[in-house]
């Protein structure tokens, strides 16, 4: 069902934008009332999320350790794995956030009929996840161009670089293919493998139709209907100035491009795809295995109800006595 | 544990013909079944009225009713509002999951049960569904569309069924590129249980007994003496040297706290002979407490509120005796209590001093806060320095794995310090497979107030990874001892090998430390705690 309801809303929202523009004549909604909309609901949004997350204590240190401890000086500690300084939590989270040290872990297990298990690699979620995520984030680099005048010349090396198979006119990047071929694994892994599809929400399938819908209206509109660039830069570079302007004539895939991001963008703060900020806040990663060394501070300890040693001597003095136990009062 | 109630499980092949292939319709449909052999019995009365906690009362979780307060939708609804505004983790991981699916596979009760429910992703989904209806617009708009839900009493049904079948070990939470970890989820949907007063009285008992009598089995102070006397008996027939049980001492030099496990069932208490064997020959000044007298804290299956007021008693009597430091024994769950709870909890131990060993001078570093000091990392460094004769050929007759539990090795991070003690007791020792250990380990399946027998069915479907690793390192190197530092373990793990891997036996370490220590002045030993032969003494 949430596949379904994805996919017909992506759809709808292609439809919406081809209509607006072509039937309707709405450059000025979605070229820039939407994009400046939506650019506004995701900062505001991310950092009320992030601020709504960090307005939560953490009472405890609850690290989860992977590795050993440092305790004894000949015993070699395992300062990433389990970090006993902010170094090590450092070098833990740059792992874990730039090349998914977690994931990479990841087994499979099967079942044999003796009954017996067998564990096996799983790389290829580890690897499909660090190549959207990569590759997206080459993309969002390179584009940036469309924002700068003069485009500073690392950015154009990036570019060459990104191309540097040069074929087709204009060549192709090699991150967009990569995009797009790792987000198509990501979707077809959520359908065909039964635990996942089961576990699938609509909220799982809209972002990678939403994905795929900008990576092919980018794709088809650089290679295929070519749109006027120059153009494109103009309306880009009108957004970031605060001078926005409408040019004649930009084509309407872009405007389909320009409106799925902008969804994006929109629908980032009401999801999961909010896991980019919080990666970075999660107590079992954050947070250094050094919790006999260094006491953690629970801002909202509260006192309990205990049984003090009294009461218990109270119950048991007669017996303790009788067994030649020590107690304070005779 | 009889053999007769083993007997009612089916051979491992029929038991295991379970699919890991999800059912047609979606886990929103499926209402929970509460099956013989797959759930605890609920919290008695008495117990709660003990704690005073919510709503005592008698009640089986197969009643239609459940007898719940009238407005228990209110206490969840403030009660999940209240905990997401204090836990920055319950709140995050409400939030952040994309449902990847690495988890599923790794949870010990998916594995052996195949119940679509037992993957991590779907256990936290169990809360979050109703996170989403309550607290999300996403989820007031769209609700299931959205993965929302309404809470019903059925939604509350399933929440017993399933944060009971989770033993809190973390494992999930290793291979989480979030580091989601589902101990925390369940340590939160059993915390709103206990609300509606619902709990299992496997951990509730304990926890009532502790609080009253300082120990999980409600052993007074003078069964508390009246059982180490008796195991230092047995300690002088067999060894011929009398040793001290040092009780409730003023001014000793170091107060010993370890689960009453150790010394109430075989083969915990081996082992804790084996840690008084150690203390006497080392000449160690230390106390036992009978008020103390626990080092194990059930109040970590029942709530955090629970786990503090069942901690106070370890720094209050370390205070009250006078001590300089703390030693705990081989112990699972203790461990995550005392490495990442008690300072914070109950601290600061301002009164206590830095831990040094009075034998090899060491200064535990890694304890300065905390002062409580691990008997692994104690051992170890004794060994280290070579202040221990050892004999590990006593222990030749026994060919070791070791099994490390979910505690130490995920929420702790003490893998090296058993491993080298146990080299250095025994001559044969085997690893399990890589991801069947250290911080991929796999829980005995009845961890987290779940070892109880009428929960039999789900703790050797839980138990069965770990049996099937015993299983391979039995068959390849000849594995008979499975070695341990958790006193649950050494309950729970008998009927696990038992079941998967007959033959093989379940050790504390301080148990093999003792056979392989060398006393000054003993008399030739013929047997080892067990009382069987050593090596090269049969008839």
């Amino acid at each position: 069902m949430g596949l379904w309801f994805s996919l017909f809303a992506v759809v709808i929202l292609t439809f919406v934008v081809f209509m607006g523009v072509e039937m309707g004549k709405l450059h000025f909604l979605f070229g820039l009332v939407v994009p400046y909309a939506a650019f506004a609901t995701f900062i505001v949004g991310v950092i009320s999320r992030v601020v709504g997350w960090a307005r939560s204590p953490v009472p405890f240190r609850i690290t989860t350790t992977c590795g050993q401890q440092k305790s004894l000086p000949w015993i070699k500690a395992d300062n990433i794995e389990s970090p006993h300084n902010t170094l090590g939590v450092i070098a833990r989270m740059a792992l874990e956030v730039l090349l998914f040290r977690s994931l990479f872990r990841n087994t499979k297990v099967e079942l044999k009929n003796d009954p017996r298990l067998v564990y096996g690699g799983a790389k290829w979620l580890w690897l499909a996840g660090l190549a959207f995520h990569w590759s997206f984030l080459v993309i969002l680099i390179r584009h940036l161009r469309f924002f700068t005048e003069p485009v500073p010349r690392l950015l154009g090396l990036f570019a060459g670089i990104d191309g540097v198979f040069e074929i087709g006119v204009p060549v192709l990047y090699i991150s967009g293919l990569i995009m797009l071929v790792s987000v198509t694994y990501l979707f077809l892994r959520r359908v065909f493998i039964p635990q996942v599809r089961y576990i699938s929400l609509a909220a799982d399938y809209f972002p990678l139709f939403l994905i795929i819908g900008v990576g092919l209206s980018g794709l088809l509109m650089r290679h295929f209907f070519k749109v006027d660039i120059f153009k494109v830069k103009e309306l880009a570079m009108g957004l970031v100035s605060f001078h926005p302007l409408i040019p004649e004539g930009i084509g309407i895939p872009f405007y389909i491009h320009l409106f799925l991001v902008s969804v994006l963008l929109a629908y980032f703060p009401f999801s999961k795809l909010m896991h980019l900020g919080g990666v970075f806040l999660s107590p079992t990663r954050n947070l250094a295995n050094n919790n006999r060394m260094k006491r953690h501070v629970n801002p909202w300890n509260y006192p309990v109800k205990v049984h003090t040693y009294e009461e218990y001597e109270d119950e048991f003095r007669d017996k303790m006595k009788a067994a030649g136990i020590p107690v304070e009062k005779e | 544990m009889s053999s007769s109630e083993l007997s009612n499980i089916p051979e491992p092949d029929e038991f295991m013909r379970i699919a890991h292939k999800p059912p047609r319709s979606g886990w929103m449909d499926i209402p929970v079944v509460f099956k013989p052999g797959t759930y605890c019995f609920p919290a008695k009365a008495k117990n709660l009225k003990i704690l005073g906690m919510p709503n005592p009362r008698e009640w089986s979780p197969t009643d239609e009713d459940w007898k719940l307060p009238e407005n228990w939708r209110e206490i969840i609804r403030e009660g999940f509002k209240d905990r997401l505004d204090k836990y920055r983790s319950f709140k995050l991981f409400m939030d952040i999951c994309v449902r990847c699916g690495a988890c599923a596979d790794k949870c010990h009760f998916f594995i052996g049960s195949g119940d679509p429910k037992n993957m991590p992703v779907l256990r936290a989904e169990l809360l979050r569904s109703v996170y989403r209806k309550d607290f999300t617009l996403g989820g007031k708009l769209m609700g299931r569309l959205a993965g929302a839900r309404e809470l019903t009493p059925d939604v509350i049904k399933e929440w017993f069924y399933y944060f009971y079948q989770c033993t809190e070990c973390r494992r999930c939470s290793v291979f989480c590129p979030y580091g989601i970890d589902t101990a925390e989820i369940t340590m939160m949907g059993r915390e709103l249980l206990h609300l509606l007063g619902l709990g299992i009285n496997w951990a509730m008992e304990p926890v009532a007994n502790c609080f009253r009598t300082g120990n999980h089995l409600g052993i007074q102070p003078h069964g508390f003496k009246d059982t180490l006397e008796f195991f230092a008996e047995d300690i002088e027939n067999i060894t011929g040297i009398k040793i001290d049980v040092p009780l409730n001492k003023k001014g000793a030099e170091i107060l010993f706290v370890t689960p009453s496990g150790d010394y109430f069932g075989d083969p915990g208490t081996y082992t804790c002979m084996g840690y008084m064997m150690l203390f006497h020959e080392l000449g160690l000044d230390y106390t036992w407490s009978t008020y103390a007298s626990e080092g194990g804290n059930f109040g970590l299956f029942t709530s955090h509120e629970m786990i503090k007021r069942l901690n106070a008693k370890i720094y209050a009597e370390a205070k009250r005796l006078g001590v300089k430091w703390i030693l705990g024994g081989e112990c699972g769950h203790m461990w995550r209590v005392m490495h990442q709870y008690m300072d914070t909890m109950n601290g600061p131990a301002d009164f206590l001093e830095m831990p040094t060993s009075p034998i090899t001078g060491t200064r535990f570093e890694n304890t300065k806060s905390t002062k409580m000091v691990h008997i692994m990392e104690f051992t170890a460094d004794l060994i280290r320095h070579n202040k221990l004769r050892l004999d590990p050929g006593r222990n030749n007759n026994l060919i070791v794995t070791f099994h490390d539990s979910c505690n130490p090795a995920r929420a702790m991070g003490i893998i090296e310090e058993p491993r080298y003690v146990i080299r250095n007791v025994c001559n044969h020792f085997y690893e399990m497979p890589e991801n069947t250990i250290k911080e991929q380990t796999f829980c005995c399946g009845g961890g987290a107030g779940l070892g109880t027998d009428e929960n039999l069915d789900m703790r050797l479907r839980g138990g069965f990874p770990r049996g099937n690793a015993v299983r391979y390192v039995q068959e390849k190197y000849g594995v008979n001892r499975l070695a341990c530092m958790c006193a649950i373990d050494r309950a729970t793990l008998i009927p696990v090998c038992d079941y998967w891997a007959p033959g093989v036996l379940v050790t504390g370490i301080h148990e093999m430390v003792a056979n392989a220590l060398v006393m000054k002045g003993e008399k030739e030993r013929t047997t080892n705690l067990r009382g069987e032969p050593l090596p090269g003494k049969e008839e």
